[in-house]
């Protein structure tokens, strides 16, 4: 006990310190602090990568798979353009020679290399013993009523492009474009690519009014995640709005909020030159930084600020007093506070996903910034400024206070809200288990983006958007034109076919049939895999050597002739549903081919797919983690190792409840729902922190009993607690309004665990605290107490 | 009279720099055809080594024959040695100054010549980074010409090939002129104008007291970062070909 209060008022003298120092040097303060945020910030540098590629960590075994099969075949980043012309058939002379523009406008976009559309599709035909390779509608313009027939006729034929690059009807018709981007400079796709194709297709337009236009792949994609960032950026501007709001209803000074202000942009500029000194990228879920910073930010002002205008108005301090006091009483909740928010946040570095490092990192970073400009340039403004006050006297008003009456409601029936706490928890919990990861990335962009409905069109009318590949093996150089390997790929792309999630299959036994079918005069029943493999071979050459620039099949078949490209599109599948498939998919090829062949599933949609779960499993320790660190903080901060434990009650299960009402909600979760544990920990521990804190001052200081102690701590601080709730509610509600599921997703989640920790706080905790504490003062106490009370 | 002899200096010094950058452009092109000229036929053996990113490797043998013609452009034939299941396929190709060449491919597997379509002469040559038109002989006519610069006895013209149907816009070739204007480089720009290939000739070796060719050409595609190497031996100038060893018929022999 002594060491304790050597090393409390150890702990005052400090602050006290501190408070003076700060106060008595405001100018020096002042300007120093302005200096160090002004130099962090002019190393600001806000670049935004819209890359999917950055959602994965460079150890991420799908990633690695899918890089290794585009380094064998081609990197292909594609944009789809899909035209859909008024009058219901591509089929017409100014229809095709539209798209035949279109496409060879497409190929100046820049780093493509292949474009692929309906017209310059490689039919193969043969005339006598010649073979025919040539594009299916060359200058369109020209052509004949029956010709374009014929076109029409072989393309609703063609399974290489029904379903991919034409619907079944021939009313709905694709443009391909294949990227190669040398991925050396950020600016790749927003500054060149993107520009060009949306300039194309608004000059499309405007020639061809008739046309539709949707657009989508992997490029527009990358725009998207791009344009969130942007987007969920600009959200500070509202969230500053509303902490000025805030801030000025809770102080009533124009002062005090001044001040907030300035703390709060101070924080937010030197994380901006965190970002820029680290070299980090933004991207939508790290885009949303600033907001963050200020939510949690402004908290630690708010409670600095209210504290010593109380001190004024009600105590009737002047304000250099006021402020000390205020400091005194502050320095160490509002860091420990702060410590926990930098744990929690710091936690995200356990997962699997960059851009929630670097969310975590910066915010971090953000909050001990804002730990320091809270307890420096905050008091020093506050002394420089002509802070005046009234000092009001509302006896009358103080002790029938709400909070009082709900400590006294609390403490007559503690054992039956225990029961009642544990049995509605245990039901979301219950409930919480059934949530099932989702992470469509399509999904993750909301009605109002563009990308999305596009997409969904696409998905209506024409071609998936997911898809999965593999790279088939043939065990030996050349081997993929030996009848066998072809006959099994062959099977392979049947057996896909049958599936019903299976939109399209894009494999080379189908070349090798074509192929064989035009050297036989375009006989149908050589519409087979070639009889003996120099057969094979030699076709394959002939067919290569007849392919123009840009549409050979090094996209399709690997250097050494060894292994060919099987592409699968698939329907619009949750996540879940996707990994099985593509198990089925590497099931059945363990089962029907020989070992060579066996191969696994690849793909963007599927890295994605299995990213909620890559980040459930590695965000598992961190979480752990967290928890152990901050009931350590706890027990440390409360000087008590039984509440420190107890504390792990209020702080895990609001986290239950938020995800139990989720399964109301949606029932499905992503990967940026994963680091809510960690972070919403650090941020309600706040509520448990001034709760317990305010309880044991009651019972070591005051000699309160546990009931006693409990209405004294609703008291006094069941309106901080409420305060700075709906500061935290009001900064995530904003970041819930984000296009972007990642992080709409978390704000939503978070705003419910927000709202559970306080409704816990102020209900399960109190009574927890009586019943824990009956046994010791089950015989001396009560009587005690019973007096205390009649009062 | 000093005055005079200047004047005409000046004068002719005007005279030369007076013809625009495309003639001087043409002239350098005839100017290395000429160089060439009268080599009437030779044989060679080619291994054709293709590597990807990765550096996984894999190689074709080549055998290639040409016979040189002046009213038109060369013939050429080229027998597939490896890898086996192509071992002997064989394609015989008649280039022509104005139009599309013409190309035959002969398949031992079914024993009949194919001739092939003669519109895409731009894809890549069995899976490799040349393109069939990287490889054909290249005849004067099928390139317009602009002189670009002279570095040394290195100069650069830039060509811009006459067929539509062409994989290029423009192509930077690197001449030589003090080794009978032999090709050091080129580099080739894709429809979009970008750098898309450079093709490097190296190891050369003069035949006959005239004629240079270099045994290895690196190319070199710098947006896969793929590449394929091509490794001449054996060259022979005195096999005395003629027209008869370049006819569909001696196509099946070959």
């Amino acid at each position: 006990m002594n060491t304790i209060k050597k090393a409390k008022s150890a702990i005052n003298v400090f602050t006290r310190n501190w408070a003076n120092f700060v106060i008595k040097f405001k100018w020096p303060v002042l300007l120093a602090t302005l200096i160090l945020a002004l130099g962090l910030g002019s190393q600001g540098n806000m670049e935004f990568d819209g890359d999917y590629h950055v959602f994965f960590s460079k150890s991420n075994p799908e990633l690695e798979a899918f890089d290794a099969l585009q380094e064998k075949y081609t990197k292909d980043d594609n944009v789809v353009i899909v035209l859909s012309p008024s009058n219901g058939n591509i089929f017409t002379k100014e229809n095709l020679t539209a798209i035949e523009a279109l496409t060879a406008e497409s190929w100046n976009t820049p780093y493509s290399s292949r474009v692929d559309a309906v017209t310059n599709f490689q039919h193969t035909s043969a005339v006598g013993d010649d073979l025919y390779v040539d594009d299916l509608s060359y200058e369109s313009s020209l052509k004949t009523e029956a010709e374009i027939l014929e076109i029409k006729e072989k393309a609703l034929k063609e399974p290489l492009l029904v379903n991919r690059l034409i619907n079944q009807a021939g009313s709905v018709a694709a443009v391909n474009i294949t990227v190669r981007l040398p991925g050396e400079d950020i600016n790749e796709i927003p500054g060149e690519v993107t520009p060009f194709i949306r300039n194309m297709i608004s000059d499309f337009k405007e020639k061809h009014p008739n046309f539709q236009v949707h657009t989508s792949g992997l490029i527009p994609m990358n725009t998207a995640f791009f344009e969130s960032s942007m987007n969920d950026m600009g959200l500070t501007m509202i969230m500053l709005f509303i902490v000025i709001i805030t801030t000025f209803i809770l102080t009533r000074n124009i002062w005090s909020t001044l001040a907030t202000l300035v703390v709060v942009m101070f924080s937010i500029m030197s994380a901006m030159g965190f970002v820029g000194l680290m070299d980090i990228k933004m991207t939508p879920p790290s885009a949303v930084f600033p907001t963050m910073i200020l939510t949690l930010a402004v908290a630690d002002s708010i409670h600095i600020l209210v504290t010593m205008l109380q001190k004024m108005r009600k105590d009737g301090l002047n304000k250099v007093d006021a402020l000390k006091e205020s400091m005194r009483l502050n320095f160490m909740p509002v860091f420990i506070t702060s410590l926990t928010t930098v744990i929690g946040f710091l936690t995200m570095n356990f997962g699997d996903v960059p851009p929630f490092w670097d969310l975590g990192n910066i915010t971090a970073f953000g909050m001990v910034m804002a730990f320091l400009y809270s307890t420096t340039v905050l008091p020093a403004l506050m002394a420089i400024f002509p802070v005046k006050s009234k000092v009001k006297k509302e006896a009358v008003k103080e002790p029938k206070n709400w909070y009082t009456s709900l400590g006294n409601y609390v403490v007559k029936q503690p054992v039956r809200l225990t029961i009642i706490s544990f049995l509605v928890i245990g039901g979301l919990t219950y409930l919480a288990t059934k949530n099932t990861f989702n992470d469509e990335f399509i999904n993750y962009f909301d009605e109002t983006v563009q990308f999305r409905t596009d997409t969904d069109y696409i998905r209506d009318n024409l071609t998936g958007i997911y898809n999965i590949e593999y790279s088939i093996g043939s065990g030996e150089s050349g081997g993929i034109n030996n009848p066998e390997y072809l006959k099994h790929l062959n099977a392979f792309e049947d057996w896909l076919n049958d599936q019903p999630e299976v939109i399209h299959v894009n494999a080379f036994s189908e070349v090798a049939r074509r192929v064989n079918r035009s050297m036989h005069g375009d006989d149908e029943s050589f519409y087979r895999i070639p009889d003996n493999r120099d057969e094979a071979a030699q076709y394959l050459l002939l067919y290569e050597l007849s392919l123009p620039f840009g549409l050979d099949l090094n996209n399709q078949i690997n250097v050494d002739k060894s292994e060919t490209r099987v592409t699968v599109t698939v329907d619009n599948i949750k996540s879940a549903d996707m990994i099985a498939f593509s198990k089925k998919g590497e099931d059945w090829l363990r089962n029907n081919t020989p070992k060579p062949m066996h191969a696994m599933g690849v793909s963007p949609t599927l890295m994605f797919s299995k990213l909620g779960f890559r980040q459930a499993d590695s965000m598992f320790k961190g979480n752990i983690i967290a928890l152990i660190l901050i009931s350590l903080v706890l027990m440390l901060a409360l000087k008590n190792f039984k509440l420190g434990l107890l504390s792990i009650i209020p702080n895990v299960t609001p986290v239950l409840v938020g995800f139990g009402i989720w399964t109301l909600y949606k029932a499905q979760i992503n990967t940026g729902m994963v680091i809510v544990f960690g972070m919403t920990l650090g941020i309600i521990v706040d509520d448990t922190v001034h709760f317990m804190s305010k309880f044991l001052r009651a019972r070591r200081e005051l000699g309160y009993d546990a009931k006693q102690a409990v209405v004294y701590a609703f008291e006094t601080v069941g309106k901080a607690l409420v305060t700075t709730t709906i500061v935290l509610l009001a900064g995530f509600a904003v970041l819930s309004t984000s296009s972007f599921a990642l992080n709409s997703y978390m704000a939503r989640i978070t705003v419910i665990i927000i709202l559970a920790a306080l409704i816990i706080d102020f209900i399960l905790l109190p009574s927890l605290l009586i019943l824990t504490s009956r046994k010791e003062e089950a015989v001396e106490k009560v009587k005690v107490g019973q007096i205390a009370f009649d009062k | 009279m000093k005055k005079i002899i200047l004047i005409l200096t000046v004068l002719i010094t005007l005279g030369i720099q007076a013809q625009t950058p495309e003639e001087h452009g043409l002239q350098i092109a005839k100017a290395a055809e000429q160089a060439d000229l009268g080599f009437n036929s030779s044989t060679v053996n080619l291994k054709m080594t293709l590597k990807n990113k990765n550096g996984q490797t894999s190689e074709r043998s080549l055998t290639t024959k040409t016979l040189e013609l002046t009213e038109d452009g060369d013939k050429s034939l080229i027998v597939f040695n490896s890898p086996k299941d192509v071992k002997g396929t064989s394609t015989l190709t008649f280039t022509h100054k104005v139009g599309s060449d013409d190309q035959w491919l002969y398949l031992p597997s079914i024993k009949r010549v194919k001739r092939i379509s003669s519109n895409n002469k731009s894809g890549p040559f069995v899976g490799s980074e040349f393109a069939y038109e990287d490889l054909s002989s290249q005849e004067v006519e099928k390139y317009t010409y602009k002189f670009i610069e002279e570095k040394g006895s290195l100069l650069v013209v830039e060509q811009d090939p006459v067929d539509p149907k062409s994989g290029y816009t423009r192509r930077l070739v690197t001449y030589n002129k003090d080794k009978g204007y032999r090709f050091e480089k080129v580099e080739f720009y894709d429809r979009k104008n970008a750098l898309l290939k450079t093709l490097v000739y190296s190891n050369y070796k003069l035949y006959k007291n005239k004629f240079w060719r270099a045994s290895t050409f690196i190319m070199k595609n710098h947006q896969s970062n793929k590449e394929t190497i091509l490794n001449f031996s054996d060259y022979n100038f005195d096999a005395n070909l003629s027209e008869e060893d370049f006819t569909q018929v001696a196509l099946k022999r070959s």
